[in-house]
C-alpha cells in the first residue's frame, strides 16, 4: 500500500474500523513507515485523551422534568402535535365508551385528565406486574376479613377497609403491603376466575370529596380509581371492564 | 399504540438516553440554555416519529433528531453564523495554559488535570461545527462509523474524512495552546 493510501486511513486504523484487506495492508505499512507509525501513536494518545478528559455534559434534572412533563400524553406539546381529526375521534370514541359504561352498569364515569395521577398510575401497574411476577402474590393469605385487616395494623399507618367478595364472584386471597407513592400502602388481592384484581387502598388526600371512578389503561391493564370515605383505591387487573365495574359496585355495597 | 403506552415505552426506550442527547445539543450549540431548548424540542420531535421506530439502537435514533433539532434551531437563531466565528468570551484564558508542570504530583497533578481538561474542551469547542460532530459522536458517545453516518446523514467515507481531518485540527489547536500561540490571537 502507497504511503499516501495509508495515511488517509490511519484514523480508522487506530479506530478499529478497517476490516479485510485493507486493515492488513494498513498495519503491514504502519509497521514498515516511521512516520506513519509515529502518527498513529499520537492519535491514539489523542483519541484516549479526549475520551477520558472531554466533558461529558449531564442533562441537568430540571431539562428531565420539563422532557417529562412535555412527552406525558395529551400534554399542551402533544395536543398541539396531533391533528383535529384524532382529537375528534379520541373524543368521540371516549364519549361512546363512557356513554356505553354509565348506561350498562348505572354508574357515572369520567376519562381521565392526564394529571399527577398518571404518576402514581405508573407506579400502580409496575407494583401490580411486580406482584404478578413474584412467587409471592400476598404476604398474608386468608380469605377471612378478619385476619386480613388486622394484619395491616403496625405495616401501615391506617386501616384500609376490608371485606371478602366471595359471594360476587371476587374471592379475597389476602394481603400485601407495597411501597407506592414514597409510602408503604396496603394492597388487597381478590381473584376473577383465573385473573387477579389487586386493590390499592391509601388515605385520600385531606379535604378530596367523594370521587366517581376514573378509568384508565395502562400496558394492557385496566386501573379504575374512586374515593370514598377519606380513601382513595385503585383497582387494577387485565379483567374486562365490566368485571372492574363490578367488582367496584359490589365493594361500595359492603360499606 | 394508545397515546399513554405510547409515552409509557417513549419512557423507557429514549428517556435513558436524555444524557447523550444533551451532550450532543451542548457540544454543537455550545450553550447549555441553547441545549436546553433543543433537547426539549427534539424529544417532541422524536415522540411524534416513536410510531415509525423500529429497532433497538435508540440512541443513534435520537442523536439523529437531536443533530437536526440543533442545525435547525442555529439556523433559526443564529442567521448567518452557521460558519461559526471563533467566540473569544468562550474561549477566553486559553492563551495562558502551560503543560510545564504536568508531572507534579500531589494536588497540583490535579490542577494539571483540570487544565488539560480546560484545554481539551476548549480545543473541541474551536472545532468548525462538521469536524466536532463527529469527533463529539466517535470519541464521547463512543459510536461506529455505521452509527455516526446514520446520525449525521454521511456516507461512511466522509466519517473517515472528517475524523482524519478533524484529529489533526485538534492537534494543532493542542500545540497552539501549550506555545501560547493561536491564530488570530
Amino acid at each position: 500500500m502507497e504511503h499516501e493510501e495509508a495515511r488517509e486511513l490511519l484514523t480508522a486504523h487506530v479506530d478499529g474500523e478497517l476490516r479485510g484487506r485493507e486493515a492488513l495492508d494498513v498495519a503491514r505499512h504502519v509497521e514498515g513507515c516511521a512516520e506513519c507509525a509515529v502518527e498513529s501513536a499520537s492519535l491514539v494518545a489523542l483519541r484516549r485523551t479526549v475520551e477520558s478528559t472531554a466533558t461529558r455534559f449531564r442533562a441537568p434534572a430540571a431539562l428531565e422534568h420539563r422532557v417529562r412533563a412535555a412527552v406525558a400524553p395529551s400534554s399542551p406539546g402533544e395536543a398541539a402535535a396531533s391533528s383535529a381529526a384524532t382529537r375528534w375521534r379520541r373524543l368521540a370514541a371516549a364519549s361512546a365508551f363512557a356513554t356505553v359504561v354509565a348506561v350498562a352498569w348505572g354508574i357515572g364515569l369520567v376519562l381521565e385528565r392526564p394529571s399527577a395521577n398518571d404518576l402514581l398510575a405508573e407506579e400502580i401497574v409496575s407494583s401490580h406486574v411486580r406482584s404478578l411476577l413474584s412467587y409471592r402474590t400476598v404476604d398474608v393469605a386468608s380469605s377471612d376479613q378478619h385476619t386480613v385487616k388486622p394484619w395491616f395494623s403496625g405495616k401501615v399507618d391506617y386501616s384500609p377497609p376490608v371485606h371478602d367478595l366471595t359471594a360476587d364472584g371476587f374471592p379475597l386471597e389476602g394481603g400485601r403491603v407495597d411501597y407506592v407513592d414514597h409510602r408503604p400502602v396496603a394492597a388487597l388481592v381478590y381473584r376473577r376466575n383465573q385473573h387477579t384484581v389487586n386493590l390499592y387502598v391509601l388515605p385520600a388526600l385531606a379535604g378530596s370529596e367523594e370521587a366517581a371512578p376514573v378509568a384508565v389503561s395502562r400496558q394492557g391493564f385496566h386501573l379504575l380509581r374512586w374515593v370514598h370515605r377519606g380513601m382513595t383505591y385503585w383497582a387494577i387487573s387485565d379483567v374486562e371492564w365490566p368485571d372492574l365495574t363490578l367488582f367496584r359496585a359490589a365493594l361500595l355495597a359492603r360499606e | 399504540m394508545t397515546e399513554q403506552t405510547k409515552a409509557g415505552r417513549f419512557r423507557e426506550v429514549v428517556l435513558v438516553h436524555l444524557d447523550a442527547a444533551y451532550n450532543l445539543a451542548r457540544w454543537l450549540s455550545r450553550s447549555d440554555t441553547d441545549a436546553e431548548d433543543i433537547v426539549q424540542d427534539a424529544c417532541l420531535r422524536a415522540l411524534r416519529s416513536f410510531d415509525g421506530f423500529r429497532g433497538d439502537s435508540a440512541r443513534p435514533w435520537l442523536l439523529a433528531i437531536v443533530r437536526n433539532a440543533t442545525y435547525d434551531w442555529l439556523r433559526q437563531n443564529r442567521k448567518g453564523a452557521q460558519e461559526e466565528p471563533y467566540d473569544e468570551e468562550f474561549h477566553g484564558g486559553l492563551d495562558t495554559v502551560s503543560f510545564a508542570a504536568a508531572d507534579t504530583p500531589g494536588p497540583e497533578a490535579k490542577l494539571e488535570r483540570a487544565e488539560l481538561r480546560r484545554q481539551i474542551d476548549d480545543a473541541l469547542a474551536r472545532l468548525p461545527v462538521a469536524f466536532r460532530e463527529v469527533v463529539v459522536l466517535r470519541d464521547i458517545e463512543d459510536l461506529s462509523y455505521r452509527e455516526i453516518a446514520d446520525v449525521a446523514q454521511i456516507p461512511i467515507g466522509t466519517v473517515m474524512s472528517r475524523l482524519a481531518r478533524g484529529r489533526r485540527l485538534l492537534m494543532t489547536y493542542l500545540a497552539q495552546s501549550k506555545s501560547g500561540v493561536r491564530d488570530g490571537a
